[in-house]
């Protein structure tokens, strides 16, 4: 078991031919990933990369290959359209990688995600993978292994990091989701712990959280209330100052909310060990495997 | 990116808020001119993108167009909060009988927008939320139906607005609206809403904020970037895509990914160190990027150190290290720097930057703590 993606997820690839989506279909290719099809308007009835078949619209992929969940690499001006074309054709689950999304555009495709009961990864995340069954992002799949650490985060790169000394430690992850760093996106820490929650191949969890937004002090109070796994937590930006965006749309401090401080305090009382540094969590991670 | 107060009110007044007769000027003698244009008092207003101007003296009541000249002289060059005024608006002063807050936010937690409303105008609206919350009257707008007649009722109700103000109260706030919506904007603010003697509302003072993700298709937006708005470092990393955050540390830090750039600041932090900056080099690490991030680093006399932490991933390591050696060629400097490398190929990466004498680090804390260690001397 794992959470949202696996051995049996048939994969379509919006996008496909774009240098982005071409470079990393291959890549989830060489890990393993069942990618069925690929879709450019206007380029359907061609191959992509590995003689994956291109198709005009998902509709048709779906019809064709069975394709069950999406991932999109298209620029941020089109992403919004493919992100709802994918949930109008009844994909179950929608992955966007894309960065720069305007906030008021994710405000509108999530609400209608959230009528007709599709579940979007991201905008602005390098996706989620369950080691060993199914990359479905960008992320250097060779840093992961199979094991019983759920890892959800906000961010890209420091995910890697995490991932990284957990594996060394030989500590493996049973699924790592990126949900990323936009304002606005399809599916936060709070869904993704229930998951993980209700997943027995998961035994405990780590959250990288980030300055900016609620979403940090919703899932402690989701922690504290329904979940029986233990949850050890970073919150990156201790030291960013109020006012400034740091690097995500999604991390900034404004009007006194979204600090550190105050998610370090709430996933404390929540229970949660919260590490000083991201060096510590495999430490605490590792503590509690004992 | 934030708009100045003139150019939040005329975008407002496009929507149908009334706003008070005026214009902007760079000279006292163009303050005057506009003040003997519109007759009677004025208000001469600096414009620059800080709160608390008017306790800083940079808004001044003027009697009559010869004190608007000598007050535009006064607080144009003005200091306020490190920033020069090299522009006031000139307005009619308005009747103020009382003073209202109309804003409309990105509410990230509820998913909406949030039209808030408080008697308690003309103050820190963030004071009011802390001190009086029941004082804040609120309604969120389902993005998919827009805001409603209803809901501006509500709003006029809650701040105790008479059945004579509804109707012009209802199209300040679905102009508000509109303009935050067709702006692409995250926050729209009119503080104070001025109910004059007559009844009548003006917005006197408007701020807006606008989503720079969104900014490719409002290019007549995107023009009224005011340059004050960051400093010039910022601006050159924005030009060469890069996201910089000048701090007050010494140490420098060049990291690839937003949420590590934050982790690699706080990990220097809790071994000592304090750091110079944020920076975000995006995906890649190609030599050219590695260069401008450098120089912009560098720029700043208090870096004492810079540490570079780069999760390579997919990205070649060997491929970043000769990066960082052009970079350096091009940008040479005696400032120590610690690297610490991950990803593919990590061992020759470490192995080339060796050669050329420069420290590497094999995991963050080990590199954070030769980074606060190298700062010190």
């Amino acid at each position: 078991m794992s959470i949202l993606v696996n051995k049996n997820t048939r994969l379509v690839v919006q996008g496909i031919t774009g240098h982005e989506g071409a470079f990393h279909t291959e890549q989830m290719i060489e890990y393993g990933t069942n990618v069925v099809a690929g879709v450019t308007p206007g380029k359907g009835g061609g191959w992509a990369v590995r003689n994956v078949p291109i198709f005009d619209t998902v509709r048709e992929a779906m019809d064709a290959t069975g394709a069950d969940t999406s991932i999109i690499y298209v620029p941020a001006r089109f992403a919004p359209d493919a992100i709802l074309e994918a949930a109008d054709a009844g994909v179950g689950l929608v992955v966007c990688i894309t960065e720069g999304i305007p906030a008021l555009d994710m405000l509108k495709v999530r609400a209608y995600l959230d009528r007709v009961g599709v579940r979007l990864i991201g905008p602005n995340c390098p996706g989620l993978i369950t080691p060993g069954e199914a990359k479905v992002g960008i992320m250097p799949g060779h840093i992961h292994t199979r094991g019983s650490v759920g890892v959800v985060s906000r961010s890209g790169t420091l995910t890697y990091e995490v991932v990284y000394a957990l594996t060394v430690r030989g500590i493996g992850q049973s699924t790592a989701v990126g949900i990323g760093g936009d304002p606005i996106n399809g599916t936060d820490f709070v869904d993704v712990l229930r998951l993980f929650e209700n997943d027995p191949e998961t035994k405990q969890v780590v959250m990288i959280g980030e300055i900016g937004g609620v979403d940090e002090e919703k899932a402690a109070e989701l922690i504290s209330s329904h979940m029986t796994k233990p949850v050890t937590a970073f919150i990156a930006g201790q030291t960013a100052p109020p006012g400034k965006r740091m690097g995500h749309a999604g991390a900034i401090i404004s009007g006194g909310m979204g600090t550190a401080a105050d998610k370090i305090a709430a996933l404390t009382s929540a229970g949660v060990r919260v590490a000083r540094h991201p060096g510590e969590i495999a430490e605490m991670v590792a503590e509690r495997l004992l | 990116m934030k708009l100045q107060e003139f150019q939040s009110k005329r975008i407002f007044a496009q929507y149908g808020v009334p706003i008070p007769d005026g214009d902007v000027a760079t000279t006292p003698a163009e303050a005057r001119a506009i003040a003997e244009r519109l007759g009677g008092g004025v208000v001469v207003k600096s414009q620059v993108l800080v709160g608390g101007r008017g306790k800083a003296g940079g808004i001044r009541l003027a009697k009559s167009p010869a004190e608007a000249e000598t007050l535009a002289g006064r607080i144009l060059g003005m200091d306020i909060k490190g920033l020069t005024v090299k522009k006031v608006l000139v307005d009619a002063a308005a009747d103020l009988h009382k003073e209202l807050y109309l804003g409309v936010v990105l509410d990230r937690g509820r998913r909406r927008v949030v039209m808030m409303v408080s008697s308690e105008g003309g103050v820190d609206i963030e004071e009011v939320a802390a001190r009086m919350p029941e004082k804040i009257i609120q309604v969120a707008v389902d993005p998919c139906i827009g805001l409603k007649e209803y809901q501006t009722r509500d709003l006029a109700m809650g701040i105790g607005l008479s059945r004579e103000q509804w109707a012009q109260f209802a199209v300040i706030c679905r102009g508000l609206y509109e303009a935050l919506m067709e702006s692409d904007a995250s926050l729209a603010e009119i503080n104070p809403l001025v109910v004059q003697g007559d009844g009548t509302l003006l917005a006197v003072d408007g701020k807006m904020v606008l989503d720079d993700s969104a900014l490719y298709r409002h290019p007549d937006l995107a023009a009224m970037r005011d340059e004050d708005e960051e400093t010039p470092e910022e601006r050159t990393a924005r030009l060469h895509g890069l996201s910089y955050v000048k701090l007050d540390g010494q140490i420098g830090c060049m990291v690839n990914g937003a949420g590590l750039a934050m982790a690699t600041m706080d990990i220097t932090k809790f071994y000592g160190g304090a750091p110079a900056n944020f920076l975000d080099i995006g995906g890649g690490a190609k030599a050219d990027k590695v260069a401008a991030a450098l120089r912009i680093i560098l720029s700043d006399p208090n870096v004492k150190a810079v540490l570079f932490n780069i999760f390579g991933g997919i990205t070649r390591c060997d491929e970043v290290a000769r990066g960082i050696l052009q970079a350096l060629g091009e940008a040479p400097t005696s400032v120590p720097m610690v690297v610490r490398l991950v990803g593919t190929n990590d061992i020759e990466g470490r192995a080339i930057l060796k050669e050329a004498k420069i420290a590497t680090a094999d995991t963050l804390m080990e590199a954070a703590q030769m980074a606060v260690v190298a700062a010190r001397g």
